[in-house]
């Protein structure tokens, strides 16, 4: 027996552990020997609390929750140890999976623990983890578990890195003879390991005979069947269906060795499970970032019995769009029509063609539940390809070229999609950038060569239920990294009828959808569809000519446009556009619009009212305001985005002035964002009905009339030692100066003494600190509040999409240096 | 209540002494040359170093409360002229204190003796160090900090306030030598004098120090502790000095050098200064620094523990400043 007990007190203090939390203890095994264990132990507050047991993998030790150890809520007494062999704890002869988690239970059983356990694990400390939980399941309160895995995934090989290491011939050099492995592992992409993390985490093992154990855990992983762990292993991960416990995954996207196949094969195998995945970081997740608020949420939402996806309340009859369209299909009008290709289909004709791709879909291998990439441009085609799609059960990934290459990347990768469909080109490039390595590739092109299918009740493929998912939505990342947004059939179909009661849509109805998302619901709303010739993902490319054209194609009574598409329909109005002096309604969706711009089109078109809804990807519309309500209203504190639609509830957070909005057409949540989720779906109690709101981000408040007004996002809210500030008033304060064309209110300094910074955009366009006249001007238009600094730029930081939501988090952090005195 | 107020030839001591006097208590002045209040009733004016030992303790003769704000300022004279007046003066206030069995000593201390050159932002007031400041002044203010701060016990109630950047009408310090460097057309701004850093209007000085003396228990909150002052309105050195040339009617019209290069002439004139001219030097290390990157503070503390708040804001104040000018 090696006992290991140097002084380590300086090294602790060098790794950022409290010395403290370290102390070996001496466990009677299961093997009959008594074995010493080193733990990082740390004491909490809170004795009824449960007590968070972390096992690490390899080749890491305790130190790999050192963070975890810092950041953890102090309620919870936390306990770290290195298992045998490994870190600080005793040298051991070689031990198989069956020893190391009858380990763990000597050890729980030495500690005298009484409280529940939350393990959290990584690496092969997940596979030990969930061997003691299946073993102990009335120890165990839950688990959170980070890139690990039970079982090589269905149809993957094992890690290729873990093969490599195992690999015969090359095995002991790389983990024991040579310190490759050891040294290697944080070098594993994501989003980083600190030299001094780096140093930690190579601590135990300087030494050739102190990496012995690391060489047998590697040793064990069951690269076969005939493996001797092979079966206790299998056995393990058989009974992980009988876990009632919650089991809350963080992933890290970039680890090529436990990769998103493990997280789905774990989300496949519990009964209470839900995924976190994080979109940088790598292996060593729970050292890249802060695991904390996820262990800390896991353990609070299990004590208060949270239900995992609470059902939104049905308000209408659990209809579905596809259904939609087969109840028109005898009438021969126009159902959309394409004025970019200068073609259309009649209502036969699209139904037909939804029935078709429905089929040829199902055909190639597309069942329930299967997500689908959609990647088929604005046309026609990709209303058509939706249809089927939904038809079938299968759920449309919907990411838009606005996203970037990039953030189409990464929105179609995180949601693990088994089909790519689109034109021949978009999905050469989706295989070629390996957007999704394991999908079937379909091509738009196949489809319409297929045997016509002539209505839809002839297409076998078996229907969903309103209450499957249909559709994953990927928000605009304007406001932070793009997130997925599931929505039921149920849900859409609750969207479409709260869009017809807002704007009395009726069957004499006839669009023009400028933004392409509300052409997806014409034909649910049963009337005809254009669709104008234009960029859809540069909304500045539609003309007044165009939009003129596309409404003569189908007598046009509503137009539906972005507002930055309408600002360029005012630039380039003619005298000819005769065909959109008769639509009754424009609506103006995306972003706030300027009052300006809803006076302008008025002018073109005197017949129609405007309106511009609010709402955001997550739930849409929350609320609606027509320019005649705005007119009326006058200027107040922020935006006014008018009153609540009907079926929608709109609570202000009393703590923080966020909107809540709760609505059935509300979406079913965030995908594979747990957490997010989480946080921004609290369940609310009105009227003695827990109900499911949405945190919808922005801060505002209702007037007495009942209007609601935004004054920010509660991100940009400025935290001054007299309170917070939202941003949004002032700038509408300041944009009155004259030459001051746009404004950025934003705080710098730490919370809670945050000083007010403004930053604008002005008709001289100078760059740099404001002359006196405008400062005090500024100074004096906000006064009492006091204005540290007034700053002239070029260009505002704003989304590509909108040219209107501007990154205040961005000319926040560029003020925070310049006002530092650092070089500008 | 009678109060030994040491250092009133300056502006913001015999400010607080003047507000003191008008409020009706009994004022006793200790300073080396005559001032404003002699032969007011409430006032009288003690003409001695603060040095002198034997002075110091007569002055404080029958006072129930010190304001310690005497002190050698700037950067002429040897380490020793510095200690001198600022330590050992200091230690002859708490020496009287014990001697006459007073409770309750404000002293006058600067942020300075916690700046160590880099950036403060919203920052808390650090503890004073020792051995690691830039200048004699502020090295000596540290150690008579330190001083008082440790001779807190139960008899004897201490606190240390840092007004930051004083500067209203008279002053002769900051807006004298800015509106004069500006009228001469000599008016440098060392960095990029983008940093924010907070001032103090003069008349909120004064009214923080009373706050000081008025809060200042055994035991109460600020007893033992340090804080920084401010008007808490944090603004870029170019928008302060172009204010008060502004209000004094000169152009604003500095030239610009940079950090590095102010810090290494600064250094230079440090060394070779006191030798050539007995003058304040235009620039030093310290002032390079202390103008060219950001310090600013978290007011809260300061506010709640001493019931105070500014009620001057620095616009009302560049205003009064114009007035001032245009009588003047």
């Amino acid at each position: 027996m090696v006992n290991i007990q140097p002084s380590l007190v300086a090294e602790f203090a060098t790794f950022g552990l409290d010395p403290s939390w370290s102390r070996t203890i001496d466990v009677p095994s299961h093997d009959g020997a008594t074995h010493q264990w080193h733990l990082l132990d740390r004491p909490g507050t809170n004795k009824d609390a449960p007590v968070v047991l972390c096992l690490h993998g390899n080749p890491t030790w305790s130190f790999l929750w050192s963070r975890l150890l810092n950041e953890l809520n102090a309620d919870f007494r936390v306990i770290a140890p290195d298992h045998l062999s490994m870190g600080l704890s005793e040298r051991v002869p070689t031990r198989a999976y069956r020893d190391r988690v009858a380990d763990v239970n000597d050890l729980v059983t030495a500690l005298n623990i009484t409280a529940p356990i939350w393990i959290v694990a990584q690496d092969w400390g997940g596979a030990i983890g969930m061997g003691y939980a299946v073993a102990h399941p009335d120890r165990v309160a839950g688990m959170v578990l980070s890139n690990t895995g039970i079982a090589i995934p269905h149809n993957r090989r094992a890690p290729l890195l873990i093969r490599l290491a195992a690999a015969t011939g090359i095995h002991r050099l790389v983990t024991k003879e040579s310190s490759l492995f050891v040294r290697g592992t944080p070098f594993l992409p994501g989003s980083g390991i600190s030299t001094m993390q780096r140093t930690a985490l190579a601590f135990p093992y300087r030494r050739r005979k102190d990496r012995n154990g690391v060489a047998d855990f590697v040793a064990d992983a069951p690269l076969t069947s005939r493996h001797s762990s092979a079966q206790d292993i299998a056995d393990v991960a058989e009974k992980l269906s009988n876990v009632t416990f919650p089991v809350r995954l963080v992933w890290g996207s970039h680890d090529p060795v436990f990769n998103d196949d493990f997280a789905h094969d774990l989300m496949n195998r519990f009964q209470n499970v839900a995924l976190h995945r994080i979109a940088n970081s790598g292996h060593l997740t729970v050292l890249e970032t802060s695991i904390a608020p996820f262990v800390e949420a896991a353990i609070r939402e299990n004590a208060e019995a949270r239900p995992l996806q609470q059902p939104v309340t049905a308000l209408n009859d659990g209809g579905t769009l596809w259904s939609q369209i087969d109840h028109w299909v005898n009438e021969d009008d126009i159902a959309i029509t394409d004025a970019a290709a200068d073609t259309s289909v009649t209502r036969p004709e699209f139904a037909a063609r939804v029935a078709t791709y429905a089929q040829a879909l199902h055909d190639r291998g597309v069942r329930t539940g299967d997500r689908i990439a959609v990647l088929v441009p604005p046309s026609i085609d990709l209303i058509a390809v939706v249809y089927a799609c939904w038809r079938i059960g299968a759920i449309a990934v919907i990411a838009d070229r606005g996203l970037g290459l990039r953030g189409l990347k990464s929105a179609i990768r995180a949601s693990r999609v088994k089909h790519v469909i689109g034109p021949m080109k978009a999905v050469a490039a989706a295989r070629l950038l390996r957007w999704a390595p394991h999908a079937s590739i379909i091509r738009l092109s196949g489809l319409a060569r297929s045997s016509v299918i002539s209505r839809l009740e002839f297409v076998s493929a078996p229907e969903p239920t309103a209450d499957d998912l249909a559709a994953v939505l990927f928000t605009s990342g304007a406001t932070g990294p793009a997130k997925g947004v599931r929505y039921t059939h149920r849900q859409l179909y609750a969207q479409r009828d709260a869009l017809q009661k807002a704007y009395d849509i009726t069957s004499a109805d006839t669009f023009v959808a400028a933004f392409a998302p509300f052409a997806l619901y014409g034909p649910a709303l049963g009337i005809a569809t254009g669709l104008a010739d234009m960029d859809v993902t540069s909304p500045s490319t539609l003309t007044a000519a165009a939009l003129d054209d596309a409404c003569r194609r189908v007598g046009a009574t509503m137009v539906f446009a972005s507002p930055a598409a309408l600002a360029n329909v005012v630039k380039t109005a003619s005298t000819d556009i005769a065909h959109l002096r008769t639509v009754r309604l424009v609506m103006s969706a995306g972003a706030p619009v300027p009052i300006q711009t809803l006076q302008a089109v008025s002018l073109l078109c005197p017949k129609a009212e405007l309106h511009t809804p609010y709402g955001m990807t997550e739930v849409l519309p929350v609320a609606n305001v027509s320019l005649s309500d705005l007119t009326r209203i006058g200027n107040g504190h922020g935006v006014c985005v008018g009153k609540p639609v009907s079926g929608c509830s709109v609570r202000i957070d009393p703590d923080t002035s966020e909107l809540l909005v709760s609505a059935p057409w509300m979406s079913a949540g965030y995908d594979s964002l747990w957490l997010t989720e989480h946080n921004a779906r609290p369940v609310l109690t009105t009227d003695s009905h827990p109900t499911v709101w949405h945190r919808t981000g922005d801060v505002g408040h209702v007037d007495a009339e009942g209007n609601v007004w935004i004054e920010g996002r509660l991100v940009h809210v400025i935290h001054t030692s007299r309170g917070p500030v939202a941003p949004v008033p002032l700038e509408i304060i300041v944009e009155a100066i004259s030459n001051v064309v746009r404004a950025a209110a934003v705080g710098v300094g730490p919370m809670n003494v945050q000083q007010i910074v403004v930053v604008v955009e002005t008709t001289t366009r100078n760059e740099g600190p404001a002359d006196a006249v405008l400062t005090q001007a500024v100074r004096a238009t906000l006064a009492p509040l006091p204005i540290a600094s007034v700053w002239v730029t070029k260009n505002l930081p704003v989304d590509i999409r909108h040219n209107s939501k501007i990154d205040r988090t961005a000319v926040s952090k560029q003020m925070s240096q310049i006002l530092a005195g650092s070089k500008k | 209540m009678k109060v030994l107020v040491t250092g009133t030839g300056s502006l913001l001591l015999g400010g607080v002494a003047g507000e003191l006097v008008r409020r009706g208590d009994e004022v006793v002045c200790l300073q080396r040359r005559p001032a404003a209040f002699d032969g007011h009733e409430n006032a009288r004016e003690v003409l001695a170093d603060i040095s002198d030992a034997d002075a110091v303790a007569l002055a404080a003769q029958g006072c129930d409360a010190i304001i310690h704000g005497a002190a050698r300022v700037g950067v002429v004279g040897s380490q020793r002229d510095f200690h001198d007046t600022n330590v050992l003066g200091t230690e002859n206030i708490l020496a009287a204190a014990r001697q006459h069995n007073i409770s309750r000593l404000v002293f006058v201390s600067t942020p300075s003796v916690a700046h160590t050159g880099e950036s403060l932002i919203g920052a808390q007031a650090g503890t004073a160090e020792i051995g690691r400041s830039r200048s004699y002044y502020a090295e000596s203010k540290a150690v008579a900090e330190r001083a008082v701060l440790n001779a807190r016990n139960e008899h004897l109630a201490v606190v240390a306030i840092r007004p930051h950047l004083v500067w209203g009408p008279g002053d002769t310090q900051l807006v004298g030598r800015i509106v004069e460097r500006a009228a001469n057309g000599k008016l440098a701004v060392i960095g990029t004098g983008n940093a924010l850093v907070d001032s103090t209007y003069i008349d909120n000085a004064i009214s923080a120090h009373i706050a000081a003396l008025d809060a200042l228990h055994i035991g109460s909150d600020c007893d033992g502790k340090a804080y920084v002052v401010s008007n808490g309105e944090p603004r870029t050195v170019n928008d302060l000095m172009r204010s008060m040339c502004e209000a004094a009617g000169v152009p604003f019209e500095p030239r610009h050098l940079s950090l590095a290069m102010g810090v290494r002439l600064g250094a230079l004139i440090e060394r070779v200064w006191p030798i050539l001219r007995s003058s304040e030097p235009p620039v030093t290390r310290f002032i390079a620094e202390q103008l060219g990157t950001a310090h600013w503070f978290d007011q809260r503390a300061v506010q709640q523990d001493l019931q105070w708040a500014p009620h001057v804001t620095l616009n009302e104040g560049f205003e009064r400043l114009t007035q001032w000018f245009a009588s003047h």
